[in-house]
């Protein structure tokens, strides 16, 4: 089991990434206006940890205008939609093997 | 874990098996409930709003030029129509696009949300019909749509139930303006609400 628990991707298995990731698998982009009010979480918290996700090639980032306000929005890259199959696949995987023992 | 906590004895591999298995499906629990949430909150196509609106401004450019209520009638009801599936196509375009099964999140949720003001709109339109009321008809209708979208875009982008309640005070409105007013006063809050909207949806959140 230990080892089960070792191979799960750490980065995502954050509760907020987990969120940024799970959000973005269902939209093209989200903004980080609409980020932070689905995840309920504060400014500083999401730039942290979308920074985490993009520096691993999770997520990509663009920045732009709106006038004069800036605006920034995310979306899921090929790499991180793969983790996140994984990661979910890994979840179940963890749930069949300790189910499977005491269904018995 | 209890195992982290200095003085504390690690449990054993059988204790911790549950602790894992809840974390696991707590997990998955979570990724499903934000999913859904997400797709939720931008299901919405802006595209598919603004062809609805173009299509509002063309309904009541026919409807002024019929002598009949029955005229009438048939150029809004004919683009009620073509205006459900216009939104249907896109809604349906941006959930492909985003890779979202439509029926089991967003869509679902609000439709689940959106039909019943909208059946009981209907049922109105037939008794006001019966009744001889048609002045009656058109502030119906913007008020019922007006509630189905506040409804329906309850667990979207805060401008979904803004757009809503415009309809809303549009539709109180139009009851006090005289009915030679009608077909315009639908034209222009119908066309000018989705386009303006549409074009804000589409270009904030994805389409």
């Amino acid at each position: 089991m230990d080892t089960d628990t070792m191979a799960l991707d750490r980065l995502i298995h954050e509760r907020i990434r987990l969120g940024i990731v799970s959000a973005l698998a269902v939209n093209e982009t989200l903004a980080f206006n609409d980020l932070k009010k689905l995840l309920r979480t504060t400014d500083g918290n999401l730039s942290v940890h979308a920074r985490k996700l993009e520096d691993a090639g999770y997520i990509a980032c663009t920045k732009s205008f709106e006038g004069r306000v800036p605006r920034t929005e995310y979306r899921l890259t090929s790499t991180g939609r793969r983790v996140l199959e994984r990661y979910l696949a890994h979840m179940e995987a963890l749930i069949r093997a300790t189910r499977e023992p005491r269904d018995r | 874990m209890a195992g982290d906590i200095p003085g504390m004895t690690r449990p054993s591999g059988a204790e911790r098996v549950p602790s894992l298995q809840g974390r696991a499906i707590d997990d998955l629990r979570f990724i499903r409930e934000t999913m859904e949430n997400a797709s939720a909150f931008t299901a919405v196509s802006g595209w598919g709003m603004v062809a609805v609106g173009a299509m509002a401004f063309a309904a009541a450019a026919v409807a002024v030029t019929q002598p009949t209520v029955g005229g009438q009638l048939v150029a809004w009801f004919g683009a009620a129509a073509l205006s459900i599936a216009i939104s249907s196509y896109a809604m349906w375009r941006k959930a492909t696009r985003a890779n979202v099964p439509l029926f089991h999140g967003a869509g679902r949720k609000f439709l689940l949300s959106f039909l019943p003001p909208m059946t009981v709109g209907a049922v109105l339109t037939y008794m006001l019909l019966e009744g001889g009321k048609f002045e009656l008809v058109p502030p119906m209708w913007l008020m019922m749509y007006g509630t189905a979208v506040i409804t329906g875009g309850a667990f979207s982008v805060r401008v979904v139930p803004l757009m809503g309640l415009l309809f809303i005070a549009a539709g109180v409105i139009s009851l006090a303006l005289p009915p030679w007013t009608t077909h315009w006063v639908l034209g222009a809050t119908f066309g000018a609400l989705h386009i303006i909207f549409g074009l804000i949806i589409a270009r904030r959140h994805g389409g």
